[in-house]
C-alpha cells in the first residue's frame, strides 16, 4: 500500500527541460518511476529523451494531466516561479482530478509567496503539497518503484518502516539505519526545512498509522517551531504503532539559524531538549545519536512483538 | 574538475547551501525610512556618521531634547554598555542617551561612535558603533509593542501587540501571555478593518488614538508584505501627548530568498554587520556558522550538519563550526570550505561527514586529501563517507599517506576526532 504514493504512480516533472529537472527526471526513470511527462512553458510539442525514454513536454499542467491522467507533478523550476508553479499544478490537479500530490524541490522560495501557495492549496481539499526545499518522497517496490525527488535510490528497499523528515541527507542517514537492522520503508517523505511548507508531521503519522504495509515509523525532526512538540501530542493520542524519533540541533546555540530557515532557536523555544522531552512524554523511542536509530528501531519493533 | 560536475553525461548545475534562506537586517533609521515612505508615523531624525554630523544634525533638527541612538543589527541598545576597542574599558553604559543640549550630543556622539556596544543580543564581543541616528525628541503619554512576523504553524502573518511597550516582549509573554493580543491574516483577504479595529480595541485606544492606529497599522502591513520582511518589531510604539501613534523604533528584517524582486536591498546592506567569514563563505555557495569549540565539521546537508555537531558533543567534543556545502559541491567549493574551516585559530581537528545524494564521495575525498596536501594540514582529520560513490572515496582515503582516518558511521567518526584531539571519548 505505501502512503499517497503507490509504487507506479504516473508523474509529471514541472520544469523538466532545465537542468535539474532534466537530470533528476533521468534518475527517477532509471530508478523506475514512471514519468508520463512534463511541463515548461512555451516548449509544448517538444519531447525530451530522458534514460532511453521519449517524454512528452507540454505547455501547462491542465495540458499534461487531460494527456495523460498524471496522479503527481514534481517542481524542479527556479525560486521565483516556484510558487506559481505550485499552484498551477494543484489547480489542475483539483478541476481535472480532484486529486492528485504536488512535490516541491525548489530550495529558496520567498516565504510570504509560500504563505500564498500553501493558503492556496488549503482550499482545495483533494491536493496534498510536499515540501517545498525537500528531497522528495519515495515508495520503493519489489522491482524499483516510484522515487519522486533528489533522493539516492539504491540506498532504499521495500519494507514496513516509514520515514518522515525536515532534513534531506538525514532522511537518507534514517533510511540507512532502517537497512543496518534489515528493514525497508514502506514510504519515505522530506517534509523540508523552510518555515512554510504543505504536508507537516502530523499528516504523516496519520496516514502511517493508517496504512497497512506500515508497522513503525522513524521521525527526524530538528531545532525551531513546535511541529515537533505537536506531532508528538497527536501521536500520544491517536498512534498505536511504534515511533523513533531524533531531533538535529542539540549542540545549536540560540539566535545562530543553522542552515534551514527554519532551524533557529528563539526566545529560548524550539530547542532539541524540549523536543526531546515532548518525544519522551508521548512514549516515542528516542536515539540520541543518528547512527543508533537502527538499534533503537530494533528494540521498539521487538517490544511490539514485531521481531 | 570545472565549475560543474558532470553526472550520467549531463551537468548538473551546483544545488546552492541550504543556508542561503537568511534575514537580511536593515538599521533603525533605514527603517524609519521606510515607514516614513509608508504612512506611519515616525519622528523627525538624522542619520550621522561622525561627532560634526551629529551637532549639525542637532542644529537642524530644532529640538531642545534628542534621542542620540547607536545603530547596530541587535537589539538591547539602551541597556548595553559601550566599551573602548583598544583598551577594553567602559566608556558608557547605555547605547541609546537623551541629550538636552548640544554640548550633550557631542559627548554621546564621541562616546558611541567606534565604540564596541555590548548588548545582551550582541554576544560578548559585541559590536562597533559606525553610525548614529539623531532624533527629534517626543512626549510619551504610553507605550505599547507591535510587531509583525511569519506564524510558522499557522503559516501567515501573525500581528502581535501589547500595552506593556519598552518591555523584554520575551519576559511579557513568560509572565503575563494575556497582555499580549494577535491577529492572523489571511494572505488573500489581506487585513481586515475589522481586524485592525479589533486590536487597536484591545490596546485601551479610543477616539483619535484608535483612527491613527487604524491607519498606521494597515500602512505596516503593507509595509511587512511589499518589502517581503520576515520581520517587523516596534518596540515601543507610543502614543503621543496629542493621542497620535508614533513609532519610536523600527526593527526590520528582510527574508533573504526575495532578494531577486528587490534590487535596492543591495543599497541597504551594512556588510560591517554580518560575519566576515560567513559572507566568504556564502559567496562560495557553502552555510557557514562559526561556533566556539574545536572540531571543524564539513558535512553535506544542513540537518546532517547539525546532527554531526550533536554527535560530536555527544561524545565529549565541541563542534567549531556548522558547515553545509549543499547537494552537489565541486571540488573548488569543497576546498574553500575546508580553508575557512582551517582558518579557525581554535580547530584542532576536523571531521568530515558526507552522506552522498546529488554529492559523490570520491569528488569530496580528492578535494578533502589535495587541499590537506596543498597546505600542510597538520591536526587530525577524520572522514566518513557514504551512499554515492562511498567506495572510490573511501578507496581514495584508505590510499593517502597523509594522517587520516576513515571509518563508516557518524558514531564512529565523531569518537574518533574527540579521541584524537585528546578529548574523552
Amino acid at each position: 500500500m505505501a502512503i499517497w504514493i503507490g509504487e507506479d504512480a504516473k508523474l509529471l516533472i514541472q520544469g523538466i527541460t532545465g537542468s535539474q529537472g532534466s537530470f533528476h527526471g533521468e534518475k527517477m526513470i532509471e530508478y523506475g518511476t514512471d514519468v508520463v511527462g512534463g511541463v515548461t512553458p512555451g516548449k509544448g510539442g517538444q519531447t525530451i529523451e530522458l534514460a532511453g525514454e521519449t517524454i512528452a513536454v507540454y505547455n501547462t499542467m491542465v495540458e499534461a494531466i487531460e494527456a495523460t491522467d498524471a496522479d503527481a507533478s514534481v517542481i524542479y523550476v527556479p525560486p521565483r516561479f516556484a510558487a506559481a508553479a505550485i499552484m498551477e499544478a494543484a489547480d489542475a490537479f483539483d478541476r481535472l482530478k480532484g486529486e492528485g500530490v504536488v512535490v516541491c524541490i525548489t530550495e529558496g522560495i520567498p516565504t510570504l509567496d509560500m504563505v500564498k501557495a500553501v493558503a492556496f492549496v488549503d482550499e482545495r481539499s483533494g491536493i496534498r503539497l510536499i515540501g517545498p526545499n525537500c528531497p522528495g518522497i519515495i515508495t520503493p517496490g519489489e522491482n524499483g518503484g516510484s522515487k519522486i525527488g533528489i533522493m539516492p535510490g539504491h540506498i532504499h528497499a521495500k519494507g514496513r518502516i516509514g520515514v518522515i523528515s525536515k532534513s534531506g541527507t538525514l532522511t537518507y542517514e534514517a533510511v540507512a539505519q532502517t537497512m543496518s537492522i534489515s528493514e525497508g520503508q514502506s514510504t519515505c517523505i522530506g517534509i523540508g526545512g523552510d518555515p512554510v511548507n504543505g504536508t507537516g508531521f502530523i499528516d504523516c503519522l496519520e496516514a502511517f498509522e493508517a496504512d497497512p504495509q506500515t508497522v513503525a515509523v522513524v521521525l527526524i525532526g530538528e531545532i525551531g517551531g513546535t511541529a515537533e512538540e505537536d506531532a508528538a501530542a497527536w501521536a500520544a493520542d491517536n498512534m498505536n504503532k511504534p515511533i523513533v524519533g531524533f531531533v538535529a540541533g542539540s549542540s545549536a546555540p540560540p539566535g545562530k539559524r543553522m542552515g534551514h530557515a527554519g532551524a533557529i532557536i528563539s526566545g529560548g523555544k524550539g530547542t532539541a531538549a524540549e523536543k526531546f522531552a515532548a518525544f519522551e512524554a508521548a512514549g516515542i523511542h528516542i536515539a540520541r545519536d543518528p547512527s543508533e536509530i537502527g538499534e533503537v528501531l530494533r528494540q521498539a519493533l521487538t517490544e511490539a512483538g514485531l521481531l | 574538475m570545472s565549475k560543474s560536475a558532470t553526472t550520467g553525461g549531463r551537468i548538473v548545475e551546483r544545488r546552492r547551501a541550504s543556508g542561503r534562506a537568511v534575514i537580511m537586517n536593515i538599521h533603525e533609521y533605514q527603517g524609519k525610512q521606510l515607514f516614513a515612505k509608508a504612512g506611519v508615523k515616525v519622528l523627525a531624525g538624522v542619520h550621522c556618521r561622525s561627532v560634526e554630523q551629529a551637532l549639525a544634525a542637532y542644529d537642524s533638527l530644532g529640538s531642545k531634547v534628542v534621542a542620540v541612538k547607536s545603530q547596530i543589527h541587535a537589539g538591547g541598545r539602551g541597556k548595553g554598555t559601550l566599551y573602548d576597542v583598544e583598551s577594553g574599558e567602559i566608556v558608557m553604559e547605555g547605547g541609546v542617551k537623551i541629550a538636552f543640549s548640544r554640548e550633550d550630543v557631542k559627548t554621546y556622539a564621541a562616546n558611541i561612535l567606534g565604540r564596541r556596544l555590548v548588548t545582551k543580543q550582541t554576544g560578548s564581543e559585541g559590536k562597533i558603533v559606525s553610525n548614529l541616528y539623531v532624533e527629534s525628541g517626543c512626549d510619551i503619554a504610553h507605550e505599547y509593542y507591535l510587531a509583525l512576523l511569519v506564524d510558522r504553524e499557522a503559516k501567515s502573518v501573525l500581528i502581535m501587540a501589547s500595552t506593556e511597550g519598552g518591555m523584554d516582549i520575551e519576559e511579557v509573554a513568560e509572565t503575563t501571555p494575556e497582555a499580549i493580543h494577535k491577529v492572523w491574516v489571511k494572505p488573500d483577504s489581506g487585513l481586515l478593518d475589522s481586524q485592525k479595529t479589533e486590536l487597536g480595541t484591545a490596546l485601551g485606544l479610543s477616539g483619535t488614538s484608535l483612527e491613527s492606529f487604524v491607519g498606521m497599522i494597515g500602512s505596516l502591513y503593507d509595509v511587512f508584505v511589499d518589502n517581503d520582511c520576515s520581520m517587523v518589531e516596534i518596540n515601543p510604539l507610543v502614543r503621543d501627548a496629542a493621542g497620535e501613534m508614533v513609532a519610536l523604533d523600527a526593527k526590520v528584517g528582510f527574508d533573504d530568498n526575495a532578494s531577486f524582486r528587490h534590487p535596492e536591498w543591495a543599497g541597504m546592506r551594512d556588510l560591517s554587520e554580518e560575519e566576515p567569514t560567513e559572507i566568504r563563505a556564502k559567496a562560495a555557495g557553502l552555510s557557514y556558522v562559526k561556533l566556539d569549540g574545536e572540531i571543524g565539521c564539513l558535512v553535506n546537508g544542513a540537518g546532517l550538519a547539525m546532527a554531526t555537531m550533536d554527535v560530536i558533543q555527544l561524545y565529549g567534543g565541541e563542534p567549531a563550526n556548522f558547515l553545509d556545502i549543499g547537494g552537489g559541491a565541486d571540488e573548488a567549493t569543497i576546498r574553500e570550505a575546508f580553508k575557512i574551516i582551517l582558518e579557525d585559530p581554535n580547530v584542532k581537528g576536523i571531521l568530515v561527514n558526507i552522506f552522498g545524494g546529488i554529492q559523490r564521495c570520491d569528488i569530496v575525498a580528492n578535494a578533502v586529501l589535495e587541499t590537506s596536501a596543498a597546505i600542510g594540514l597538520d591536526v587530525p582529520l577524520v572522514i566518513r563517507l557514504s551512499g554515492t560513490n562511498f567506495e572510490e572515496g573511501r578507496a581514495i582515503v584508505d590510499a593517502s599517506n597523509l594522517d587520516c582516518h576513515s571509518v563508516e558511521t557518524l558514531a564512529e567518526g565523531a569518537k574518533a576526532i574527540v579521541e584524537l584531539i585528546g578529548g574523552e571519548a
